[in-house]
């Protein structure tokens, strides 16, 4: 821990790299939770993957290996890619996952037959390959990191002009256009900032682990609130959490690539927030069942209390424990419960009756 | 053609006729990208076996890789049950989460060993030819023709044996389960049998082709049929095409033949959503506006039915056509040639008339639009596309 | 003849799906201030028609007025309430979020909803009686619940004409009265209430008008007039005798 703040103090290259992966978390966060919300979860994955068309032809036709000509290769092939992802499903009769799939494969593997064409000696061809596979935020220099902060800031413009539109149109398509709402327009805006946020994070993380930096901060985010505004600041959070702590770890360690590191701990923040987060968490879902079954188990008894009662007229003065006990399914445990609850008093050190709630209760079951 | 080449072309086709047959299920069952899932996530298993034994080409590896493929599957579907998160979400989680671990360990670990990620990634079939089977000193030709082939015949066997059952659980899932076969147990031997598949096949083309020959060869038969046999047929078949076409073009352009392989896929995939007969996007444009005027002619003739005939005669008048369905003139003109070429109006000066066949076929028209019965059908499916079903 | 401004007017309306006809040459008037039930066999277009009116659904051929123009422009002046299924409950929201996306519509692209659209949502949702459920998450509603917050949501768009498809389909008993009940009001305020309904039974009880659709639009006009069993058999296509309570 303490090494950290030494580096981010100490380290000039450290605190960019470290500023980078931040921004990048959040933006993933943030675009992520939309593509998860709109059931596009994979379609990070299918965009990751055909980026790299784009990218080769860039250096094809540039000859220059500067990182914003290859952006926006990637980006237009990836934005071609959402299109004909988008075209498939809606004019034939093909499904979304094999669309993504269709895209996915042929893109990529068009971009290693250009790839491959183009550097013809192998490692050449590999020493590009990997940095796009596996991503290397340790290059990430000053203007990428500005660069990204842009997009952030644009982005989160963007959210909040449209906020209430994007809202509906996610919940509700069919009424957010009797609103008079362009969805075509929000739906295209949003597709083009998703594939920037993949195209952007594709250097640091690489292709194989971008579309767990889209949906990961999201998944864990939802788990913790029922508010769209909270879950995407809270998957922004994580977001750069992830992307910080992942760039500090990998830091500390030689030949570790940040890519994997920030996934893993993107993916813990999702366990921890599947196992323990309130209400929806898995383990809080668990006590409330357990507590239920007591529930439930304890109302039997109290009835079964009740009905040997009325049938021994004994309803006020209250019954003798010894007797109660010798009822199926009662105990000393389960007295001691029910006095716990309040639904039974002692009128004596033996004897039981029912509280005025107990009675209640077992007459509602009763009912039943 | 060498040998070597030659060699190359079969463990291709081999690899492209086992992944196929899988494929066609996975498409059909809306599951196709777990294969990439699995592809990506085997890598752990790899990396496992590699450690234990401390050997590149230890059948451990792939035992492992096995494993891990099923876990990828297990995985997914316990997260997929807590209702957390949807479905393609959990596949976007685990296996980039196993992917991780893999180059994490592989970084930490094993970094001066030659374990080459790229071309696990990607596969590099010109080498596969050197990776030889020995048995007691004896060439039996390339390892991948071996591996890969049983897993082909295995599946071949299973398709063959299990037919009826793939059938039913992929098409019907309620039928299946009230016949009494267990669809969750075809379930597993298909993500069984995928795995494996992607595990043998990815040593040879790589992770993504593996995904490539599964899917787009099964989704290119879809576009043009409904039946499982024709599909696994075509499947088969544009997964040859790729296979020996792929190899061809590697050759002339001197490059990563997995790439090219792929992207012949690609283009056939391109041409045939662009042609395909019934599905295809031309033939979809074509087919609406076919079915806009045919609906603008049978408006006109029903209109023209329910006119009396002996009031009634302004709206026989060819003008009031333009009025009544705000057609504009070319419109106008257009329907009303359709009709009388195919000997359905008759013009009385201006004022139009049903013939006997306009008669007979609007009266057919509405019976079918009111009834919607198929057997209404017959008279009017020889003259109608839009009425045909 | 008048050119008499009819709440909806439907002209000429024809929607072919995959070769087969879904709604065929639909001329439907609905007068103001009525409360209309749409009823027909399953697979007759009867949400095929809502969505075509709203332009939300491709059609081949028809045109849409609402109070006497052309639907695009008088958005403000439609409320649509959407069947409870066709939407993900388990969206991060809670119902008064969803309630007060009803008054989007008024406020335009960009500006904020305030102190104003939350009255406005409020109010609504006490009408149907969900205002303790307000900060609710909406996956924790039952059926009942969650139609009452669609009708909510249109209500807090304040228009002149509802649209709704089959509110009544698997909610309670009171649930069903309530709605009902808002429906009533909404009449008697003089606003149009057009509902797609899946109980043929309810249909005289509840609606003054009726349109029986089958692809084509078999008969429209008041209940009293024209809901007897020739049109029933017409549109059902068997001896459908239907008991009404007296």
């Amino acid at each position: 821990m303490l090494e950290f703040f030494e580096l981010l103090l100490s380290d000039y290259t450290f605190r960019i790299i470290a500023l980078g992966t931040a921004a990048l978390g959040a933006i993933s966060g943030m675009l992520g939770s939309f593509a998860v919300l709109r059931k596009q979860s994979l379609l990070g994955d299918a965009i990751s993957h055909a980026a790299l068309p784009g990218i080769v032809m860039a250096f094809i036709l540039f000859q220059a290996k500067d990182s914003y000509v290859l952006l926006a290769g990637a980006l237009c092939s990836g934005v071609l890619g959402s299109l004909l992802v988008n075209g498939i499903v809606r004019k034939s009769k093909i499904k979304t996952d094999a669309a993504l799939g269709i895209v996915l494969s042929v893109f990529f593997g068009f971009g290693m037959l250009l790839l491959t064409y183009v550097q013809k000696k192998p490692d050449a061809a590999q020493a590009g390959l990997d940095k796009y596979l596996f991503g290397q935020a340790a290059t990430l220099m000053l203007n990428d990191v500005k660069l990204l902060i842009v997009v952030l800031g644009i982005a989160l413009a963007i959210l909040f002009i449209f906020w209430k539109e994007l809202k509906v149109m996610i919940f509700d398509e069919d009424y957010a256009l009797t609103l008079g709402i362009n969805t075509r327009f929000l739906d295209v805006l949003i597709t083009i900032f998703i594939v920037l946020a993949i195209v952007l994070g594709l250097q640091t993380v690489g292709v194989v682990l971008m579309s767990a930096m889209l949906l990961a901060p999201a998944a864990a985010a939802r788990q913790w609130t029922n508010n769209l505004g909270k879950m995407l600041i809270i998957a922004s959070v994580i977001g750069a959490c992830s992307g910080v702590v992942g760039t500090a770890i990998s830091a500390t360690q030689p030949n570790l690539s940040t890519g994997p590191v920030i996934v893993i701990v993107a993916i813990t923040f999702v366990l921890f927030s599947f196992l323990f987060a309130p209400t929806r968490g898995i383990i809080s879902r668990q006590l409330k069942i357990q507590k239920n079954k007591k529930e439930l188990l304890l109302k039997k008894s109290i009835a079964v209390v009740y009905s040997f009662m009325v049938n021994n007229e004994e309803l006020v003065e209250g019954v003798e424990k010894n007797k109660l006990l010798k009822l199926r399914d009662i105990d000393e445990q389960v007295i001691k419960l029910l006095y716990e609850k309040k639904w039974i008093k002692y009128i004596d050190s033996q004897i039981v009756a029912l509280t005025e709630e107990g009675r209640d209760i077992a007459e509602k079951i009763e009912l039943i | 053609m060498s040998v070597p080449q030659i060699e190359i072309q079969i463990i291709a086709c081999i690899v492209a006729v086992a992944c196929a047959i899988p494929g066609v299920f996975l498409v059909l069952r809306r599951m196709s990208l777990i294969s990439d899932a699995i592809s990506h996530s085997i890598l752990l298993g790899i990396v496992i076996g590699f450690f234990i034994t401390q050997d590149l080409n230890s059948p451990l590896l792939i035992i492992m890789a096995g494993l891990v493929g099923a876990v990828t599957v297990v995985l997914v579907e316990m997260i997929q049950k807590t209702k957390l998160v949807k479905e393609d979400t959990a596949i976007g989680l685990v296996f980039p989460a196993l992917f991780s671990i893999a180059v994490i360990l592989i970084a930490t670990n094993a970094n001066d060993i030659h374990l080459d990620l790229d071309s696990v990634l990607v596969g590099e079939l010109a080498f596969a030819p050197f990776n030889r089977m020995y048995i007691g000193g004896v060439d039996y030709g390339p390892k991948a023709v071996w591996t890969m082939g049983s897993i082909m015949l295995l599946s071949i066997i299973l398709l063959l044996l299990f037919y009826k059952e793939l059938k039913i659980t992929s098409f019907d899932v309620g039928l299946s389960t009230a016949l009494g076969f267990s669809p969750v147990i075809i379930h597993y031997s298909l993500m069984s049998v995928s795995s494996i598949t992607v595990v043998g096949a990815f040593d040879a083309v790589g992770a993504i082709l593996v995904v490539a020959l599964m899917i787009v060869p099964a989704a290119t038969a879809y576009l043009l049929t409904s039946d499982l046999r024709k599909m696994l047929w075509l499947s088969i078949v544009f997964g040859l095409m790729s296979a020996i076409g792929g190899y061809w073009l590697a050759n002339i352009l001197d490059a990563s033949i997995s790439g090219s392989m792929a992207t012949v896929l690609g283009v056939i995939f391109m041409i045939t959503y662009l042609v395909a007969p019934a599905n295809g996007y031309i033939a979809n444009l074509v087919k609406e506006r076919r079915q806009k005027k045919e609906v603008k002619l049978l408006t006109f003739l029903l209109h023209i039915h329910s006119l009396d005939d002996n009031n009634d005669e302004g709206e026989r008048e060819v003008d009031h056509l333009y009025y009544h369905f705000k057609w504009n003139e070319k419109e106008a003109k257009t329907i009303l040639n359709l009709a009388s070429d195919n000997g359905l109006i008759i013009l009385k000066g201006s004022l139009i008339y049903l013939t006997d066949k306009g008669t007979k076929f609007s009266e057919s028209a509405i019976d079918y639009i009111v009834t919607n019965r198929e057997d209404k059908l017959e008279g009017i499916k020889r003259d109608f596309l839009l009425f045909r079903g | 003849m008048e050119e008499s401004k009819f709440a909806i007017n439907v002209h000429d309306l024809t929607v072919a799906y995959d070769y087969k006809p879904v709604l065929w040459d639909i001329h439907l008037q609905v007068p103001e201030g009525v409360m209309m039930a749409i009823v027909g066999p399953n697979g007759a277009g009867k949400s095929t028609l809502i969505k075509a009116m709203l332009g939300i659904q491709k059609t081949i051929t028809g045109t849409v007025e609402i109070l006497g123009k052309p639907y695009k422009t008088m958005r403000k002046e439609v409320a649509y309430v959407p069947q409870k299924e066709t939407v993900d409950w388990d969206f991060p929201a809670t119902v008064l979020d969803v309630v007060i996306m009803g008054t989007y519509g008024r406020l335009g692209w960009i500006k904020r909803p305030k102190k104003e659209q939350r009255k406005t949502a409020l109010k609504a949702l006490k009408k149907v009686g969900m205002l303790p459920f307000k900060n609710r998450q909406i996956s924790q509603l039952s059926g009942g619940q969650k139609q009452r917050v669609f009708i909510a949501r249109a209500l807090a768009q304040e228009a002149s004409i509802y649209i709704m498809d089959e509110p009544l389909q698997g909610v309670d008993a009171t649930t069903e009265v309530t709605i009902i009940n808002i429906l009533k009001e909404l009449r008697s305020q003089g606003k149009t209430v057009l509902v797609v309904h899946h109980d043929l039974q309810t249909v005289p009880e509840y609606f003054d008008w009726v349109t029986f659709l089958n692809v084509k639009k078999i008969a429209t006009g008041s209940v009293k007039d024209i809901f007897n069993d020739e049109n029933l058999n017409k549109t059902y296509g068997i001896n459908y005798k239907v008991y009404v309570n007296k």
